[in-house]
């Protein structure tokens, strides 16, 4: 089985970025661009891990991440917040809502991949 | 001390310095290996010890500065790089030398390249890092992976990697949801404070990490529960072998001699028993005849020996031509743990080296040549080992630049061992390199000798029951595939009659037998082909070979028998049975027989003539060739 992720962004071209950097290196992806949509899509397909901004419209990273960890079987997915915020007060609240963790953008591809090996081994 | 411990002890501190030398080949590959690093240590210390026992005080402290020198890279203040593996090779060189020869000397060169090495390399070298986390107890339910943070400390070249068990709580109290364990590790002392803290970089929350150089004082609590340490394996104290034994050969020999004698005697006891039809008899017979088989089948097991235990020798061999040539050469073995009976497994080593030396003197080209040529620039020599049916296949395989057909026949040519215009196919031409006295090596070099060599290494294979093959494409590199025989001593024969005279043929090469059908039964004409399930398969007449006479029996079998590729039929008058067949080597006087490998003995103590098969086979083989030439 292929280590699936999911993307959440409402920025088309960062979701392109992510998705196109993940896949190149084996993963497989499917995207959202609100938190609202990644937690109707993940109804139907449970995702590996889970990759989501925090500035969203309809539902926001925060909002969907609580969502998403109280649906039963949801336990155990990581996510991680890829954000231009930096508000300590942000993380805390975002690792108390079931993310595992919090990077900074703009994210060069190496890193991002650093990252995903650190929560998902291809 | 006694003569037999004082054996012992050779025996030992050879295998060590055997298993030493291989395992410093392999730190060349893999410098960051601690568990190579670990058995490096493990062998010096062991043979140490067992030289100050044994009153060999030099060797004893020669491998203790080198110990000590070693140390630092034990500790990981030392990068392992090619000259530290060229020194340390040297210094097993001079055990090796101090072993033969108690007045080798005491190696101070050789001990002060090694700590003049050390001494730069550890110029600057900071002291080790002290590490103790416990992770988040959220770890698990938010999806992080502890393996992957213990990976990773790994791939920095952490040690003494402990867990500690001491923050579980009691099983009544315990969240399974939640995450207790902690571990301590120490990593070397260059690795970047950053590196370290970025592994736990999804961990940060709620983490309790402790890290701190070595040499800052105690800042760590002891693991509350000892005993459930991973401890790295050169802590432990030197495997202690308890189950294995160390046996010299001949003992083996003996066995097996005493087994082959006991098959036989068992045979005859069957046989006997038969005759006179006591049921008590009968059954004491089955008995022995069902332990005697076990006995073999013990006796030959202990005998099986596996490829790996020579293929250090290899190692070490392409890692001195390598340096010898300037090529660089990869050496990759697959299927060590195939085993072989020891008497084959011993004699193959002059060949193998034979042919693994060939193929890297005169397979691989320059580096420079490999690079215009698209290739990587190091040689690739490839020594792969498998099971097919009852026999072994070793390939020794280079990606050189091949065999060169058209010089190959111009030498034959030269040299007598063909005429002008012989048709033969490239696999024909490049067999004629195992004739005596052929060599096309433009240049001679020191190493591979001067032509006197694959010749020998034929007959050691035929000598061995085995098949030699070499097969080559031009530009892309040369495969010699060597066939050999499981065992030597005993095996599974089908007793068969041909003009009333028993012969054996190895039942593992045996496909199936079929009724010769009638319209072939009186066919004169020589050798044809039979049509068993629309395959055509050639088949021999053994009473024409062996120049029978007499009426053939009515109901003639064919017994299909395979080798390698090859496949064919051998007509007898008569199947027996199975038997046990002790082989019995054929005097030097019958050395040169094609047609049989060996002779039995059998329960009414007649002799029977074991078939050679793979011969046979490449006779009818022949037959098939002059019959579609002819066609």
């Amino acid at each position: 089985m292929t280590a699936t992720v999911l993307v959440v962004d409402d920025s088309p071209s960062v979701r392109q970025l992510v998705s196109n950097t993940l896949e190149a290196s084996g993963y497989a992806t499917f995207t959202a661009s609100d938190g609202q949509e990644a937690l109707d899509l993940s109804e139907g397909r449970r995702p590996d891990a889970v990759i989501t901004d925090q500035n969203m419209p309809r539902l926001d990273g925060l909002g969907f991440c609580e969502a998403f960890r109280a649906r039963p079987g949801n336990q155990g997915v990581p996510i991680i917040f890829l954000s231009t915020d930096d508000a300590d007060t942000l993380k805390a609240r975002a690792r108390a809502a079931g993310a595992i963790g919090w990077m900074i953008k703009p994210f060069d591809q190496q890193k991002l991949l650093a990252v995903m090996g650190k929560v998902l081994p291809i | 001390m006694t003569t037999d411990a004082m054996d012992t002890f050779r025996a030992e501190a050879d295998a060590l310095v055997e298993s030493l030398e291989a395992a410093l080949l392999k730190l060349k590959d893999a410098p960051d290996d601690r568990d190579l690093i670990d058995a490096v240590f493990r062998d010096l210390h062991t043979l140490k010890g067992s030289g100050a026992m044994f009153g060999r005080q030099d060797i004893a402290s020669f491998i203790h500065s080198f110990e000590t020198a070693f140390e630092d890279v034990r500790a990981g203040h030392v990068a392992v790089d090619d000259v530290l593996v060229n020194i340390s090779l040297a210094a097993r060189d001079h055990v090796a030398a101090l072993l033969a020869d108690p007045s080798a000397g005491e190696g101070r060169a050789i001990l002060a390249d090694l700590s003049e090495h050390l001494s730069r390399a550890l110029v600057g070298a900071a002291p080790d890092w002290r590490l103790q986390f416990y992770l988040p107890s959220d770890t698990l339910a938010l999806g992080g992976r502890p393996e992957i943070v213990l990976d990773e400390l790994r791939a920095l070249g952490a040690w003494e990697v402990t867990a500690h068990l001491d923050r579980l709580p009691p099983l009544a109290a315990m969240d399974p949801t939640q995450f207790y364990l902690g571990w301590s590790a120490r990593l070397p002392g260059d690795t970047p404070e950053d590196a370290i803290r970025d592994v736990f970089l999804f961990h940060d929350t709620g983490l309790d990490l402790t890290l701190a150089r070595s040499d800052e004082g105690e800042a760590f609590v002891a693991p509350a529960l000892p005993g459930v340490d991973a401890v790295s394996e050169a802590d432990k104290p030197a495997a202690a072998p308890s189950s294995l034994m160390r046996v010299p050969s001949e003992r083996l020999d003996d066995l097996m001699d005493r087994v082959g004698e006991l098959v036989i005697a068992e045979s005859r006891l069957v046989e006997l028993a038969a005759r006179i039809g006591d049921p008590g008899l009968v059954s004491v017979a089955e008995d022995i005849q069902r332990l005697a088989t076990a006995m073999r089948d013990t006796t030959m097991s202990v005998r099986m020996t596996p490829i790996g235990a020579i293929s250090g020798r290899f190692r070490r061999l392409v890692h001195d031509l390598s340096d010898t040539l300037g090529k660089p050469i990869d050496f990759v073995t697959e299927g060590e743990e195939t085993e072989l009976d020891k008497t084959v497994v011993d004699r193959l080593t002059e060949p193998l080296l034979h042919i693994i030396r060939n193929a890297a003197d005169h397979g691989l080209e320059p580096a420079e040549t490999r690079l215009a040529a698209g290739k990587s620039p190091a040689g690739t020599v490839r020594l792969a080992a498998s099971y097919s049916g009852a026999e072994v296949l070793i390939v020794i395989e280079d990606d050189g630049r091949g065999l060169d057909g058209p010089a190959i026949r111009a030498r034959a040519v030269e040299r007598g061992l063909l005429s002008e215009g012989a048709d033969l196919t490239d696999d024909e031409v490049f067999a004629l390199i195992f004739e005596p006295g052929f060599s096309t090596a433009s240049e001679v070099t020191e190493l591979s000798g001067r032509g006197v060599g694959m010749d020998v290494v034929r007959r050691t294979i035929e000598d061995l029951r085995g098949v030699i093959e070499v097969s080559s494409e031009p530009g892309h590199g040369t495969r010699v595939t060597l066939r050999l025989p499981l065992t030597l001593a005993i095996i599974d024969g089908l007793l068969v009659e041909v003009a009333n005279e028993r012969f054996v043929i190895p039942l593992a090469a045996v496909d199936e037998i079929v009724e010769l059908p009638a319209e072939h039964a009186t066919d004169e004409s020589g050798n044809a082909f039979l049509d068993i399930r629309d395959t055509l398969v050639p088949f021999l007449r053994l009473r024409r070979l062996l120049s029978s006479t007499g009426e053939p029996d009515p109901h003639q079998k064919v017994i299909v028998v395979t080798s390698g590729d090859g496949r064919i039929g051998l007509v007898v008058d008569r199947i027996i049975g199975t038997n046990q067949t002790v082989i019995k080597q054929l005097s030097p006087l019958h050395a040169g027989l094609k047609t049989f490998s060996g002779a039995t003995i059998l329960g009414d103590g007649a002799v029977a003539l074991i078939l050679d098969v793979p011969q046979l086979v490449s006779k009818g083989q022949s037959v098939t060739e002059q019959g579609r030439h002819a066609a």
